[in-house]
């Protein structure tokens, strides 16, 4: 559904991205793991051609999204740092993404509204928002439009435990609907019961992809967080 | 596109800055009509306000409102929308606020007590000139990201060309006074929109005769029909021109 060929970015000098081959297919959840400044939200931003690569090209079933934008009806995306127009209320941002993207006739999934109860915040402005408040707003309009990609980026970092609940059970429902989700995640023991398959990836480079059976039988490891540590000691070991 | 143009102003009208710029200018203007006599004289006053306060206001406001709608982008970014549009619409939107504010704030004035061509082209010109300087703005902030440079940038750009253009000029004019330079200062005044303004209004107000020989050549040049559709063309050049660099930078631009 979605492969990246090729992709290397770089920021001034700085080799941001070196050579990102993936692949990714329908009716998974792919848990993008690294350690900080390793790559994962740049390498989400060129999917949604928020940031262009030097070279390479990303397909989105089967076309390339260069001088494309008609695939992004199929992205919901949920930023790490929801970044909204200060003096909008929440409601009006609501309705203004509605608005942009109501010549699509997709099925408006409005279950994170009730369980997120953001009718009572929709006076709101943005810039009065906590954070977690923002992510639960970020969270709702990327499932709003019932795409067939959901891309995460840190999606439960600032919720409370009881709203991240409700996102992680979103999730796997979002799964069993045959979609694709994309996370990154520091925190992994939660990504453990959701996720399929997990890539790696290490200073702009993917260290592995892998189903997550295939991760722990490879380890030995029980879970995920215990695998990665168990990975991430060895290559410290080899240098 | 109509949708985004929609919420662009309606940001824009949220932000009391333009209510207030245009507040400004009418009081302004009524106090200039009502001062003086003779309307022509008023008109002159006007001049001097239209070739350096609106380009001024137009440009840092337009700079300042890109460095902060940088979230607004960035949330557009990620919808199905073409770059294209999202960069053209706040075009659209600032061009069109700054353009209404001055038509309430100086149009209606000039309608009132001096409705005759020269205040009719007077109207014109501030409109052309609010938007050369909205897109002279956007092409400043989409190459610059930091934004206290940008802003920078956009008043040092605006300095340049309503204060230190004209100061280079002199001083070439000065140093080259042996040689005829009539056609040379026609050309350079091409590069500049707010003394190209400025010549067209003074011919218009017909006291370019106080003003010496070369101002026959810009009789020759710029008056007359064919004069005045190439000043507007290369008025409409300087909005073109950087408005259409810019969108290309925005397209290829990480956000």
């Amino acid at each position: 559904m979605i492969q990246f060929k090729n992709i290397n970015k770089y920021f001034d000098k700085f080799h941001v991205l070196k050579n990102i081959n993936l692949n990714f297919t329908e009716n998974n959840i792919v848990a993008l793991i690294g350690p900080n400044a390793c790559g994962k939200t740049t390498l989400i931003k060129h999917l949604l051609g928020m940031v262009v690569a030097n070279s390479g090209e990303i397909l989105f079933n089967n076309k390339s999204i260069a001088k494309n934008w008609e695939y992004r009806n199929y992205i919901g995306y949920m930023p790490q740092i929801g970044r909204y127009p200060e003096n909008m209320t929440v409601g009006q941002v609501i309705e203004m993404i509605e608005d942009l993207r109501s010549n699509t006739k997709q099925h408006l999934d409005k279950e994170l509204y009730e369980s997120y109860e953001l009718k009572n915040i929709l006076h709101k402005r943005m810039g009065t928002l906590s954070g977690g408040t923002r992510q639960k707003v970020s969270a709702y309009l990327a499932f709003l439009f019932s795409p067939q990609v959901l891309v995460l980026d840190e999606p439960t970092a600032g919720l409370d435990p009881l709203s991240a609940l409700i996102l992680k059970e979103k999730i796997k429902k979002e799964k069993e609907n045959g979609k694709l989700v994309v996370i990154t995640s520091h925190v992994l023991s939660e990504l453990n019961d959701i996720v399929n398959e997990v890539v790696y990836m290490e200073e702009g480079t993917i260290i592995f992809e892998k189903s997550l059976e295939q991760l722990k039988a490879d380890t030995g490891k029980l879970n995920l967080q215990e695998a990665i540590a168990h990975i991430m000691k060895e290559e410290n070991l080899n240098y | 596109m109509k949708k985004l143009i929609k919420y662009v102003i309606s940001d824009i009208l949220r932000n009391k800055i333009v209510i207030a710029y245009t507040i400004f200018l009418l009081l302004f203007s009524f106090g200039l009509f009502l001062v003086e006599e003779i309307p022509e004289k008023s008109l002159m006053s006007l001049l001097t306000l239209n070739l350096t306060l609106v380009p001024l206001v137009s440009v840092m406001f337009s700079t300042i409102y890109i460095y902060n709608s940088s979230e607004f982008i960035e949330l557009l970014a990620a919808q199905p929308i073409k770059r294209n549009q999202l960069w053209l619409s706040l075009f659209l939107g600032l061009s069109f606020a700054l353009s209404i504010a001055f038509f309430i704030g100086c149009g209606i004035p000039i309608l009132i007590f001096s409705a005759n061509g020269i205040g009719i082209s007077m109207l014109i010109t501030g409109i052309i000139l609010s938007i050369i300087f909205v897109s002279i703005s956007l092409f400043s902030s989409v190459y610059i990201k930091d934004k206290t440079k940008g802003i920078g940038a956009s008043l040092l750009i605006w300095l340049f060309f309503t204060i230190l253009f004209d100061g280079l000029v002199l001083f070439l004019l000065f140093q080259l006074l042996d040689y005829p330079l009539e056609k040379l200062i026609v050309v350079l005044s091409i590069l500049n929109p707010v003394d190209l303004v400025r010549i067209v209004s003074l011919l218009q107000m017909d006291i370019s005769a106080l003003m010496g020989a070369t101002t026959a050549v810009f009789k020759k040049s710029f008056s007359g029909n064919i004069g005045s559709l190439v000043t507007y063309g290369i008025l409409l050049l300087w909005i073109i021109i950087p408005f259409f660099i810019s969108m290309r930078k925005f397209n290829k631009k990480d956000l």
